[in-house]
């Protein structure tokens, strides 16, 4: 199937992506193949085949309700852009 | 010195020929002299590595070394390594110093292995050719004009030319196999679960695997042994017991059976490659082992299912680079939504841009079933088709890539023609399975890589044929000659 | 046109785990923002989510509760979303295959609350909360404390099953005490342990199809839900009503101008994308591990409140009111055990004045200043007539402030009670001599007048002689000559 440049657009919104206008025309066609490629999934029945998540067949391992971690914010917000008493800042977001 | 293998230099350290801090001087000295060219690694860390290599030759002396203790490693740029600089070779993460170690690094910095740096790859090891890194694509040291193959490139292209003797790796569809193939080197990504992924970036998560590339299935198998094992910090580490693989290898190849699908000897398929393979397959018959036909009816849709199912968990996966806590944030940002978006537009490259952009796609409202979920269901037929292959035989063999390796630049504009690269190795992806690449002789005077896939955790079958095969041919021991050299 | 208001709640519930849904932080309250917060909370690159057993016992263990399903196979899913207290861009939670499937539970309906109906539960879900964000703290910015990131929420989500606010309000508080019964969920509303959000619509009365739904967020108290929930459909009703259509979105409760308003950070139309979290396996609950926790389930509200009535005799009423909060039902009991064989002067006593008091210093039972110990002391003065009941509240109010136990505040007050019956007759027999008019008025057949010699004998004694004793020899003595 071929995308549409809005398509492609509302996609971007749902990835927080921004895609300049002349980069959304490329991007579309390079999609559209992408997702044309995709649809020779159909050459094959699937029915009654159950999704496969995980390559292996395992269950989840459970952890012991226990504390580990301790206070390492320091080390942590080394790499932030913007932090003050301890809180990340953004933009002011408006509820 | 960089002519010996791992082993030998284990060796000369405990005999004494040499020091751990010399060797670790000699590597660092030919990075020094190679990189500008080469653009095999993106960090080299001389002091931490010249620390480790001092400590590590105290325990030599101490008589408590392992087998890696004082032995030069890299690792690729996707594993966090404490207070050094992880990049996955994307603006997003240029300055992002990790505040914490992978498992897999612990496990190498605990037998005293000697870090040399962090080696260039694919961005978020999304590539077939490490012409996606933001520090520039990695070059062939057998052909510098060519790429080395993707995403492990730099790691791959490090081990080739020498400039380390071994390198961790990690393999999403392909990324420690294909480019071990083009440079000439041994490559293996166990099975899924055998190592475990924490700290180790994730691209998507249930392929994600690191492996090994190195100059012999023996290397190999050293060092992919300390780097496997349960870990509490992985849900989906496997708690199978690991076997003992690099004292294990020795045996014949009599009465082994080797699959050997037709679809990997199809159209797409260079003939310089296909004549080195069979030939490759000729060595194992004249050694005693047996080839079969097997069939894999779905292996051809593995291509489309990865390419849904990797860009999905990926879109994801990297949600979380959004400026606000590490990793790169734009400038003045004018609301929340200018942030997300302009952090993330200019952090990411093109190629991590568009498996965002798809992976989102076939996630989102109406088309989840069609695409995701019809690829995980094709993913189960993939992995069935295996099975049944496995009933029969013990290894299955074919090319690990269609070509050599091709010059940078060639299939960078068509995304759908570089993911078909990726014909042979998605599909093991898919399915967890344990495979290796090995060298099996040149096509005009690049690398060809054999292909070696064994069932789920059969790590040591699959590097035991490696290591017969290297023990009666000689294409693992042979170098690029020339700049890249 | 007459309609029908239709209501369905998503309550969050915090489970009390020591560590988090997915990393070993801690999980405590109130801590400096962000020293709470692991590598894993953070989402960093690399990290991992392991699951904490705790969490899915307590899962289960509501499920149990509530009559449900267990979903012996259940799986964690990634509800993908931009917002800046989600750190990783995902939500760990559940979609298909939630771990609780199904379910019910009973409130009381009907003006005199005697009639019952069953709301039914969808489902309830394991998944991780959001970090707390600040907007008031900076100018342009908002700041972000993931201490609360990674905390584990069952979040139970009800059928549309409820058609006042006054019902939904029973629903919420029937699972505010279930999940204190099951000691998951500390039920703290001001920390937002528990939490709400209403789905509100309204349909002509008659009319099977819903109509469009509005979801209320910020609902952190009883009172406000009820308050929200009937301004929303008011709204719901106005805009029908001229001649418009309701908007399917979120809006959020101003306490202040008791008025609700669309969220504009939720403005846009999500599409959250739900699918497997590839990072964690699929977990399996196995029928050994349902039979122990049945087991271990506690007697359960409606368990303790027919008990109560049946064996306790107390009425339906007192019943329901005690075991609604499984705090105050825990303090009636040890109140009971210490004083013994006076049910109902406990309950009373636990429902009015003990209730009062918490109230108004906003503290819960096991914080209460008189200790079902020391209550049960002045609750054994009553009985043994040391006091009476109106000057017991007395000695109540300053035992509430801290002036000792019960038999310290009557000796210190000098508020023992006279009921040596000699020490009345003497009091009767003064109060006689001193009104001889009445006396002749009252012997000669005006016995209203008894009235006035029950409130002299108390007048003369202080207030503190015993008005059963007061009242019985007086009517012996006044009788006596005649």
């Amino acid at each position: 199937m071929s995308l549409t440049r809005e398509q492609v657009e509302k996609i971007a919104t749902l990835a927080r992506v921004e895609l300049a206008a002349d980069v959304t025309t490329e991007v579309t066609e390079n999609m559209s193949r992408i997702i044309d490629f995709f649809d020779t999934l159909n050459d094959v029945d699937t029915d009654g085949v159950a999704p496969m998540a995980h390559p292996l067949d395992m269950t989840q391992r459970l952890r012991a309700d226990e504390v580990s971690e301790h206070n390492e914010r320091d080390k942590f917000q080394q790499s932030s852009a913007q932090t003050e008493g301890g809180l990340y800042l953004v933009p002011k977001v408006i509820e | 010195m960089h002519r010996l293998s791992v082993l030998e230099l284990s060796r000369g350290l405990a005999a004494g020929d040499f020091s751990s801090v010399e060797i670790t001087r000699h590597f660092l000295d030919r990075i020094g002299s190679s990189n500008d060219l080469l653009n095999a690694f993106i960090t080299v860390t001389e002091e931490r590595a010249l620390e480790q290599a001092a400590a590590a030759d105290q325990r030599i002396k101490q008589g408590t070394a392992h087998a890696l203790t004082g032995i030069p490693i890299a690792h690729k740029d996707i594993l966090c390594v404490d207070g050094v600089r992880t990049t996955c070779a994307s603006k997003m993460l240029e300055s992002f110093v990790a505040p914490y170690s992978a498992t897999v690094v612990e496990k190498l910095d605990q037998v005293g292995a000697v870090m040399l740096g962090k080696t260039n790859m694919d961005e978020f090891a999304m590539g077939s050719s490490n012409e996606n890194s933001c520090f520039g694509p990695v070059r062939n040291p057998w052909d510098v004009s060519r790429v080395p193959g993707g995403s492990s490139g730099g790691s791959a292209a490090a081990v080739a030319a020498r400039l380390v003797p071994i390198s961790t790796g990690t393999d999403t569809g392909g990324s420690v196999r294909q480019p071990a193939a083009l440079t000439g080197t041994t490559g293996i990504k166990p099975t899924y679960g055998r190592i475990s992924r924490y700290g180790m970036i994730a691209f998507a998560s249930s392929l994600d695997q690191a492996g090994v590339i190195g100059q012999s299935a023996a290397d190999a198998a050293l060092m992919l042994e300390t780097m496997c094992g349960f870990d509490t910090k992985d849900s989906t580490s496997s708690q199978q017991p690991v076997e003992a693989l690099h004292n294990e290898l020795e045996g014949d190849l009599k009465g082994l059976r080797i699959g050997v699908p037709d679809v990997f000897f199809a159209e797409g398929l260079s003939d310089g490659v296909k004549a080195q393979v069979e030939a490759a397959l000729n060595v194992f018959e004249s050694q005693g082992a047996t080839l079969l036909q097997v069939s894999l009816p779905h292996l051809h849709l593995s291509v489309p299912a990865y390419y849904v199912v990797a860009p999905a968990e990926c879109s994801s996966n990297l949600s979380r680079f959004d400026g606000v806590r590490f990793g790169h944030r734009c400038d003045n940002p004018k609301d929340l939504d200018d942030l997300y978006r302009r952090s993330r537009s200019e952090g990411f490259g093109p190629e991590v841009l568009r498996r965002i952009l798809t992976g989102t796609f076939v996630l989102s409202a109406g088309y989840y079933d069609a695409y995701y979920k019809k690829a995980q269901r094709v993913r189960r037929l993939i992995n069935a088709d295996f099975q049944q292959a496995f009933e029969q035989v013990d290894l299955i063999m074919g090319p690990t890539s269609p070509t050599t390796a091709f010059p940078l630049g060639e299939k960078t504009d068509d995304p759908v023609s570089m993911y078909l690269n990726d014909i042979y190795t998605v599909g093991v992806s898919l399915a967890g399975l344990p495979a290796a690449s090995i060298p099996c002789g040149l096509s005009e005077g690049l690398p060809v890589g054999l292909h070696i896939i064994g069932d789920h955790f059969c790590e040591r079958k699959v590097l035991s044929a490696g290591h017969q095969f290297q023990q009666v041919t000689d294409f693992h021991t042979l170098r690029p000659e020339g700049e890249g050299a | 046109m007459s309609w029908e208001i239709v209501i369905g709640l998503e309550v969050h519930a915090q489970l009390a785990t020591r560590s988090k849904i997915f990393s070993g932080s801690s999980t405590t309250y109130g801590a400096e923002p962000n020293t709470q917060a692991s590598l894993v909370d953070l989402g960093f690159p690399g990290v991992l989510p392991v699951l904490n057993e705790e969490a899915v016992r307590m899962a289960v263990l509501f499920g149990l509760a509530v009559n449900a399903t267990i979903d012996q196979r259940s799986i964690f899913a990634r509800k993908n979303y931009f917002y800046p207290d989600l750190p990783k861009g995902y939500q760990i939670s559940q979609f298909e295959s939630p771990i609780v499937a199904g379910g019910e539970i009973t409130i009381d309906v009907g003006e005199d609350q005697k009639q019952t109906k069953t709301i039914h539960l969808t489902r309830a879900h394991l998944e991780e909360d959001a970090g707390k964000s600040m907007h008031e703290e900076f100018d342009k910015h908002t700041g972000i404390d993931l201490n609360r990131a990674g905390i584990p929420l069952l979040e139970i989500v009800s059928e549309p099953d409820m058609r006042s606010a006054r019902e939904a309000v029973a629903y919420l508080k029937k699972i505010h005490a279930l999940v204190q019964y099951l000691g998951i969920c500390d039920g703290n509303m001001q920390e937002g342990s528990f939490r709400c959000d209403a789905n509100v619509s309204i349909r002509p009365s008659g009319q099977k199809e819903l109509g469009t739904r509005t979801e209320l967020k910020n609902l952190n108290s009883f009172r406000f839900i009820e308050r929200a929930i009937n301004v929303e459909v008011e709204r719901h009703i106005d805009v029908i009503e001229s001649g418009n259509a309701i908007i399917q979105q979120t809006r959020l409760y101003d306490p202040d101008k008791n008025q609700t308003r669309a969220m504009r950070s939720k403005e846009e139309a999500n599409d959250y994308r739900y699918f497997p979290d590839p990072d964690l396996l699929p977990v399996v609950i196995e029928d050994a591990l349902i039979e122990q926790l049945r087991q271990q389930l506690p007697e359960l509200p409606d368990a303790r409140r027919t008990r109560y009535e049946n064996e306790l005799g107390l009425s339906s009423y007192d019943a329901e009111v005690l075991t609604n909060s499984k705090s105050h039902s825990d303090y009636f009991e040890a109140l009971c055990a210490t004083i013994g064989d006076q049910t109902k002067l406990c309950a009373n006593w636990v429902i009015g004045e003990l209730s009062a008091a918490l109230n108004k210093d906003g503290l819960d039972p096991q914080q209460s200043n008189v200790s079902p110990d020391a209550l049960a002391g002045l609750l054994a003065r009553i009985v043994d007539n040391t006091v009476s009941g109106s000057m017991a509240k007395d000695v109540f109010v300053a035992m509430w402030q801290g002036e000792g136990s019960a038999d310290d505040v009557i000796d210190a007050k000098g508020l023992r009670q006279i009921s040596d019956p000699e020490a009345i007759a003497t009091l009767i027999k003064q109060v006689m001599g001193n009104h001889p008019d009445q006396l002749g008025q009252y012997r000669d057949g005006k016995d209203k007048l008894f009235g006035f010699f029950v409130g002299k004998v108390m007048q003369a004694a202080g207030g503190k002689a015993n008005p059963a004793q007061v009242n019985q020899l007086l009517k012996t003595l006044l009788n006596e000559n005649s």
